[in-house]
């Protein structure tokens, strides 16, 4: 049975997860590196902190592995409403670390519940969607299922973190998985392309634009297939204007300066180097020196000069691209992205739903964090302080990602059973 | 179904936008690697030592010893104690707030200098708190130290680059130190050395925390040439000190090679005054006193008469020109009368009859006039005589630039045809109208190197190499650099004279510089000279002259000393040339009380005369 069960695991799966790990680690070193450096293993530097975290979470790994899935189904309601305790908590006595509250600190350690809440947000999400009384189509449920992910966020936001907020709207990709209307993929899709060209044109202008475009297919529709009714188009119509322009007071007026800015940069609107757009400069120029082979471990100037900032959390990345150059970056990139395919593939085969929407939540978050932590890194996405799991600095993150992980191959190794 | 594969293709288009987005970066704009360089290195340049100088024996005279600039990063300023900063530097808080600002004005993110040249000691103790004053930091630097404080006016000094001149010098850096003056701008080339580049890595805070690369792009500086010099320093020393409290000069050259031994002007200073953060102070008190002129080099840029020690010349070109014999008598009764009613004053008595010899070791007057006026009228014309007169002195390389090593210099006058034609229109002048050149005087002028290297011509019996301060070591004195200079008197004849010279110390004019066992040969000068003093022609006490070489056979030094205002010849400059031949050939000098009354004797009194505003005697 034991050999049976451990010829089941997902070995591939372990190794590319060690490997990220490991080469997180070594990254850390890079970046926190000076020539006072101790060994990386020692706990009193950032990668020494991790490596010890990573054993935990190894020696955690065979409990998780052993224990039958349906204890996760029946402790998921308990697990979350401790998160959400310990998240109001947090209001109370969190530390302020970098802006953000989400910290507890005990003795020297520093506790991030928002972690630990992304996991069991997705336990409550795979238990509730699963079952048999859920209906992914009625509004009641659909209602109910985002106030579960909306709870946490709202709590997340009050700390001022808003980056791990969003995070947590990976889980729409379970949802949608599951038979959600695609109407909300779509209608994400529009508003987030008017929300960014609202930015750049200003509403009056994009408003012309719509209307030019909404009319011109309209008509050619009209000429093709003279039934077409014209209502939905004046209502998407109608809803895009009004949407651009409450954007547009949105964002002049309830965002903070600094938030508008790093919109404004990445958007091109702002080309301030040494100010606002600095992080996102450096970190390109940082990437973008380590050229094809990179600049060897160790090495990479900027990443000894410290320019980048937050460089062994946020902004790992750009070690990886100084230092092991296009060959590292894009082999991390292909590693990164190979997990969560295969992952996402092996949770098709599962005959049950809850194991799978558990895997599609949890890959829909750490898609999220793919996205928009390099996406950040590489310029392409405004400046949202979220950490590359597996690879950045913090304690909470892996321990977080790592159960995650280990749920995942508990449920494919039982997927049998 | 699309529905199961949405995060599957998101994720995969993700990845694919983000290797796009890497190839961009990392394989096609090489900006960002070159942002990157200058970004995350800084250059700086690496001056190598300057050159180090040493006297002809091999001795240390020029070496470098750090110091340090005050810098200020405006950018970086935090907060400061600017009373632990001024009272350890010795600046005013104000002039440090006025020097920041300014620095604020050029540049916040460019160092600016605060306060230059601070020596070790000045800054030791502020050296180790500098963490407490973000921003400001000490830049290291090399200047001079004169190991041995003399020669300044031969040495120069360096001093740094300014904008102006970096137009003209491309390879200069702004504030880079530069020879300005004497052997420092002459052999700038070779003390300079070639500047090389140190890349270091830097933080974002513009710290240094590394060489770039352990070094590898980094480019070694050249090392300079160390220069080896003529002169000897304990020569140059000792004339140095024999010329206090006198303004005149001394050149000393060794007559076979050249080589100047001692060059020396008076008044002078410790060339360390030029150096360190009062450079510009001590700089404009030297500027500023006008009337002893510190920094005028009066062995090179005084232009005197001669005297009589032009005479020599007068009788080798009557020799040359077989106008007068050895043998040749005349007579002189205190003087001549040249033409109706013009006399010629001389020294010696009534019915003195004196062979050229005896004329030069009397150094009478008559004699040399009436040798002189014959070279002139030798010719068809006085024009013609003159000029044939001119164009063996011109052999002496005299009334022209000599060509020596050092940046400055004057030309001296003889005078020829042409500047008597324009000085007499009518062209009735005659040899007795330019008689006065016959003894050194008139409208001749030498500076005392010139006379220095007539003189080493006369002891080399005809030709004399170029004065110079750099020795080459190959002892080849015939290369292309230091051609044999002939002079146009043939070596035949200059054996009458410098057994003049000889009885001149032996038993004429100046038995005080004679030296025993050794062969000295010399010839005094007393020259009359003028100022203009409240728009009046004032003669004031004659200059002391001497002029000499040592010993008689194969010299090995020659020297010329010129002592403004020192009356006769004997007084000052004799007994200075002696000393400095015996301090150079013997190493030692014996004559102690000699020396004391040289090195004692000051001719201050007679220099202030003239400024008094009262009527003074000369010639006391």
């Amino acid at each position: 049975m034991n050999k049976k069960f451990l010829s089941r695991l997902d070995w591939l799966s372990i190794l590319i997860f060690i490997i990220l790990v490991g080469f997180g680690i070594l990254n850390i070193y890079s970046a926190t590196y000076s020539e006072f450096s101790i060994s990386i293993f020692n706990s009193g530097n950032p990668a020494g902190k991790q490596f010890w975290i990573f054993m935990i979470s190894l020696v955690l790994m065979p409990f998780i592995l052993f224990v039958n899935t349906s204890f996760f189904e029946h402790l998921s309601n308990i697990f979350y409403g401790i998160s959400i305790i310990s998240l109001i908590g947090l209001l109370f006595f969190g530390q302020k670390i970098s802006g953000a509250t989400s910290w507890y600190t005990v003795g020297g350690f520093s506790f991030q519940p928002s972690e630990f809440a992304k996991l069991t947000t997705a336990l409550l999400i795979a238990t509730n969607l699963s079952s048999i009384q859920t209906d992914i189509k009625k509004v009641k449920d659909i209602l109910k299922l985002f106030s579960i992910i909306l709870f946490p966020m709202f709590l997340i936001i009050l700390q001022s973190d808003a980056g791990s907020a969003i995070v947590f709207l990976g889980i729409v990709f379970a949802f949608l998985r599951e038979g959600l209307n695609m109407k909300f993929l779509y209608l994400s899709f529009l508003s987030s392309f008017i929300f960014v060209l609202t930015l750049l044109l200003k509403p009056l202008l994009l408003s012309l634009i719509l209307i030019l475009i909404f009319t011109t297919i309209y008509r050619y529709l009209i000429s093709k297939f003279p039934k077409t009714n014209k209502s939905p188009f004046l209502i998407v119509l109608i809803t895009s204007i009004i949407f651009s322009f409450s954007v547009d007071f949105i964002f002049n007026t309830i965002f903070e300066q600094r938030h508008r800015d790093r919109f404004n940069v990445i958007l091109g609107i702002e080309t301030d180097l040494k100010g606002i757009g600095y992080n996102i400069n450096q970190s390109k120029i940082a990437i973008g020196s380590g050229g094809f082979d990179g600049k060897g471990y160790l090495n990479g100037t900027q990443t000894k000069g410290g320019f980048v900032p937050e460089q062994h959390t946020d902004y790992i990345f750009s070690t990886v691209g100084e230092e092991w150059g296009f060959i590292g970056s894009s082999i991390l990139i292909i590693f990164y992205t190979f997990l969560m395919l295969r992952i996402l593939s092996r949770a098709e085969k599962h005959t049950q739903s809850f194991p799978r929407i558990f895997s599609y939540s949890f890959v829909g978050m750490l898609f999220i964090h793919f996205l928009v932590n390099i996406g950040m890194t590489l310029g392409l996405f405004p400046t949202v302080g979220i950490p590359l799991p597996y690879i950045s600095y913090g304690g909470t993150n892996l321990l977080a990602f790592s159960l995650m992980f280990f749920i995942y191959l508990n449920f494919d190794a039982n997927r049998l059973n | 179904m699309i529905r199961k594969n949405i995060l599957f293709y998101f994720t995969l288009a993700v990845s694919v936008i983000f290797i796009c987005q890497l190839i961009v970066l990392q394989l096609f704009k090489s900006e960002y690697s070159e942002r990157s360089l200058s970004n995350a290195t800084l250059e700086r340049t690496v001056y190598p030592p300057r050159g180090l100088i040493y006297d002809r024996n091999g001795k240390l005279w020029v070496s470098n010893k750090p110091v340090y600039d005050l810098m200020v990063v405006p950018e970086n300023l935090k907060k400061f104690d600017t009373v632990e900063l001024t009272q350890n530097l010795k600046i005013s808080k104000n002039e440090l707030i006025e020097k920041i600002e300014s620095a604020e004005q050029f540049s916040k993110k460019l160092p600016s200098v605060i306060e230059r040249q601070l020596s070790l000691s000045e800054i030791s103790v502020i050296q180790e708190k500098m963490w407490k004053f973000p921003g400001f930091y000490f830049q290291k630097k090399t200047t001079r130290d004169y190991v041995l404080p003399i020669g300044g006016n031969i040495l120069g000094y360096i001093s740094e680059t300014n904008k102006r001149e970096l137009e003209m010098k491309p390879d200069y850096d702004l504030g880079e130190m530069i020879g300005r003056q004497g052997i420092e701008k002459t052999y700038e080339k070779i003390l300079r050395g070639k500047k090389g580049i140190k890349i270091f890595q830097k933080d974002r805070f513009n710290r240094i925390i590394g060489p770039y690369e352990d070094g590898n792009y980094d480019k070694a500086p050249e090392a300079a040439e160390n220069l080896t010099l003529t002169l000897d320093s304990d020569l140059q020393n000792y004339g140095e000190s024999l010329m206090q409290n006198k303004r005149g000069g001394i050149v000393a050259i060794e007559p076979r090679s050249g080589e100047v031994l001692a060059l020396i002007t008076a008044p002078n200073y410790n060339p360390n005054i030029l150096i360190g953060r009062d450079r510009s102070k001590f700089f404009n008190k030297l500027v500023a006193d006008t009337i002893s002129k510190p920094l005028f080099d009066r062995s090179l840029q005084a232009e005197y008469s001669p005297g009589s020690p032009f005479k020599l010349l007068n009788a080798l070109i009557g020799l040359q020109e077989n106008i007068i014999t050895p043998e040749t008598i005349f007579s002189c009764n205190e003087g001549h009368y040249y033409a109706k009613g013009a006399f010629m004053k001389c020294h010696n008595g009534i019915g003195t009859k004196s062979n050229l010899i005896k004329g030069i070791y009397k150094s009478c007057n008559s004699y040399f006039a009436k040798t002189f006026v014959r070279i002139i009228e030798s010719e068809s014309s006085p024009e013609k005589g003159i000029d044939l007169w001119k164009n063996y002195l011109t052999s002496f390389g005299l009334g022209n630039y000599l060509g020596y090593d050092l940046p400055i210099g004057k030309p001296g006058f003889i005078p020829g045809s042409d500047y008597y034609n324009d000085w007499y229109p009518e062209k009735n002048w005659s040899s007795t109208t330019v008689i006065s050149n016959a003894i050194g005087q008139g409208e001749i002028l030498t500076t005392p190197i010139q006379m220095a290297n007539f003189t080493a011509a006369i002891a080399n019996r005809g030709f004399y190499i170029k004065p110079h301060f750099k020795k080459s070591f190959d002892n080849i004195i015939n290369d292309s650099l230091y051609p044999v200079k002939r002079t146009l008197i043939d070596s035949k004849h200059f054996e009458t004279v410098i057994e003049g010279m000889h009885q001149v110390v032996e038993k004429g004019t100046a038995r005080i510089a004679k030296i025993n066992g050794l062969e000295i040969c010399g010839k005094t000068g007393t020259v009359e000279n003028f100022i203009r003093l409240n728009n009046e022609k004032t003669q004031l006490t004659d200059h002391s002259i001497f002029i000499a070489f040592a010993p008689k056979e194969n010299p090995k030094i020659a020297l010329a000393v010129f002592i403004e205002n020192g009356y006769w010849g004997a007084r000052w400059a004799a007994p200075i040339a002696s000393l400095m031949i015996e301090k150079y050939l013997r190493k030692e000098v014996k004559r102690k009380w000699l020396e004391k009354r040289i090195t004692e004797g000051s001719l201050i009194a007679e220099y202030e005369k003239p400024l008094l505003g009262k009527p003074f005697n000369i010639n006391e």
